[in-house]
């Protein structure tokens, strides 16, 4: 398995140059990073290059990185996409960081692959990253009218506006939330080697 | 003479044939389609987010809750992350139950699929077949983990606990007398794994059933045949997983590309369709019956000749015995710390993709090595192909809507998450 990875950062450190980062493999897959400027070429060229053939575009998701625990500076939002290829039968994680925090953009898929149309709504919604070129740009899973990227990390748990049906106006009203967020387990980070299995602790 | 213009139909979100809370909205010249527009989300639960309030053990339950047809697969994919990051070994024995319950559940899955497709295009017959089926598997869900639905049974490490030696039987009551009883409970004299052999010589034959019903129907031919045509480049190009993809002919199965667990010693074959529309894919449906079937029978025999542990003996991980945390200071430490504190995952991330019944689940797992997931990404298979509705019902009749969201199999806590 582990030849078959270093086949294909070979392959990709080829093909791309500089163009990409230097892939790294851990846990037994590849992850490249992409400059914003140059995703939308290294996508159609992993498509289409004979020997890269990444057809299908498994999974395209937002994350926001401002809440991990070690980082240090660096762009908050970045889209990652899980690429696989049918016909090779290997896998690739394309992680392309937004520069801009107040206002997340980058280039659009849809081009590339025509199932990143819902992913980057998807990521729309949840992050506010803008999809730049994506021929229909709207919410999906929050609610018509809905305010806010709730995935972001500074969007409460709880949100901030609950629904209720009023009897006296006889229809259903929104108000702010009235629930405390609580947090019953503290989020911890342990020293190093604390968690690992087999470790002592 | 008048203008005829094209119209709007709003299609749910209560609707018998949504499959829960799916709206769409059909623009119609005439009856048929122009232009179909799901709205999703009325089931959004934000179980992503949610996890990454809760420790990683706290979070295994939600994943149940998203697709709540076929539950073992999605904590199978998320228990496959979590223990990719921890870089554990799960023991061989969970391994092999794991892969037995995953097929079970993918005819537990595929029966309320062909039920409720052929239900939804008016064949009323054929779900109370394909029921009588689900009901025993429903048991062995019970039997094995407490629940029908929201098992919890996987568990990072392993599996919660051993198969039961016995399988619970009926007992008479107003509504079951003892003839009715002894009947029932013929086939659960023994372990689950006895009752789980007798399903599966039992099931080819219900699988021939439900072929004299569907399979040469005229009006099922007439509502399936040609419609929803998927070419195998649009499926690739629409990230379609699972029976969707097979359907079109593309050759593609995680069990066999990328073995997870013990499927590479599995012997099975993967059925592929040709024409890539509704009927294909119900046929390649029926076939993975009988290859799910057979890889049952291979897990029920190794399982039978193989005792041994079922969840790592590693504490970080996976708790102690009862027994043992009764009776001793430490694993009583370790207990409590993991039910309270919860395990500490190293900081990495991963993607694990499984053969879900409906297609790939992936959970895509950030970890910042707290004692919660930084972020959880949940590919569900239901989620591209429901973005496809659009190109595969355009140009068809509104009655062949349904037939293509029956096809989709489509479950919205999944799509939803």
């Amino acid at each position: 398995m582990s030849a078959k990875l270093e086949r294909l950062c070979q392959k990709l450190k080829e093909v791309f140059g500089d163009r990409i980062g230097e892939p790294a493999i851990s846990h037994g897959e590849v992850t490249v990073m992409v400059l914003a400027a140059n995703y939308r070429d290294v996508a159609v060229t992993l498509r289409d290059h004979p020997e890269l053939r990444f057809e299908q575009l498994i999974d395209l998701s937002g994350i926001d990185y401002s809440a991990a625990a070690g980082r240090a500076g660096g762009a908050r939002f970045a889209a990652v996409c899980h690429l696989l290829s049918v016909s090779q039968n290997w896998r690739l994680r394309l992680r392309v960081f937004a520069t801009d925090d107040a206002s997340p953009m980058l280039p659009t898929m849809t081009g590339v692959w025509r199932g990143a149309d819902w992913y980057e709504r998807e990521a729309y919604d949840m992050y506010g990253i803008v999809f730049e070129g994506h021929p229909d740009l709207r919410r999906i899973l929050t609610d018509y009218g809905f305010v806010g990227h709730p995935f972001r990390k500074d969007f409460p748990i709880s949100g901030y506006v609950e629904m209720r049906y009023d009897p006296e106006q006889q229809r259903v009203v929104y108000q702010p939330v009235t629930i405390e967020p609580r947090e019953v387990t503290p989020r911890i980070v342990r020293e190093e080697n604390y968690g690992k299995a087999g470790g002592r602790g | 003479m008048a203008e005829i213009k094209n119209y709007h139909l709003n299609f749910g979100p209560q609707h018998p044939a949504a499959h829960g809370v799916l709206r769409l909205v059909l623009e119609l010249d005439g009856e048929v389609v122009v232009h179909a527009d799901p709205h999703i989300g009325l089931l959004h639960r934000g179980t992503e987010k949610l996890a990454e309030t809760r420790t990683w053990l706290q979070t295994l339950p939600y994943l149940d809750r998203l697709d709540y047809v076929s539950m073992m697969c999605n904590e199978h994919a998320y228990c496959l992350a979590v223990e990719k990051l921890l870089g554990v070994e799960v023991p061989i024995r969970a391994q092999y139950i794991r892969v037995m319950m995953d097929e079970i559940t993918r005819i537990l899955n595929h029966l309320l699929n062909i039920g409720t497709h052929a239900l939804d295009i008016g064949a009323m017959t054929m779900v109370l077949y394909t029921f009588r089926e689900r009901e025993d598997l429903m048991d062995v869900y019970e039997a094995v983990s407490g629940a029908r639905l929201h098992a919890a049974y996987y568990r990072p490490g392993g599996v919660y606990r051993d198969l039961p030696e016995q399988m619970p039987q009926y007992r008479a009551n107003r509504f079951k007398n003892d003839a009715t009883v002894k009947r029932l409970n013929a086939a659960r004299e023994g372990s689950v794994l006895d009752f789980i052999e007798d399903f599966t010589n039992r099931f080819p034959a219900c699988v021939a059933e439900y072929h004299t019903l569907l399979t040469e129907n005229r009006i099922w031919k007439q509502r399936t045949v040609g419609v929803g045509v998927v070419s195998p480049e649009d499926a690739l190009q629409l990230s379609f997983t699972g029976p969707m993809l097979r359907g079109s002919g593309v050759e593609w199965d995680v069990r066999k590309k990328q073995p997870y667990e013990v499927y590479d010693r599995m012997d099975f074959d993967i059925p592929v369709g040709t024409n890539g529309d509704c009927y294909d894919r119900y046929l390649v449906r029926m076939e993975e019956f009988l290859q799910s079937n057979r890889i049952i029978k291979q897990c029920v025999e190794w399982l039978r000749k193989n005792p041994g542990p079922v969840i790592i003996d590693d504490h970080k991980v996976a708790p102690p015995s009862r027994e043992a945390m009764k009776g001793n200071m430490e694993e009583l430490i370790h207990h409590f710390k993991l039910f309270t504190e919860g395990m500490h995952v190293p900081p990495g991330e991963v993607y694990a993709g499984i053969e879900h019944p409906k297609g790939e689940f992936g959970v895509w797992a950030v970890s910042d090595g707290a004692n919660k997931p930084y972020r959880i990404k949940l590919r569900s298979p239901g989620f591209p192909h429901l973005a496809a509705l659009n190109e595969m019902s355009k140009g068809h009749m509104i009655a062949d809507v349904t037939a293509i969201i029956g096809t989709i199999d489509l479950v919205l806590g999944d799509t939803d998450r």
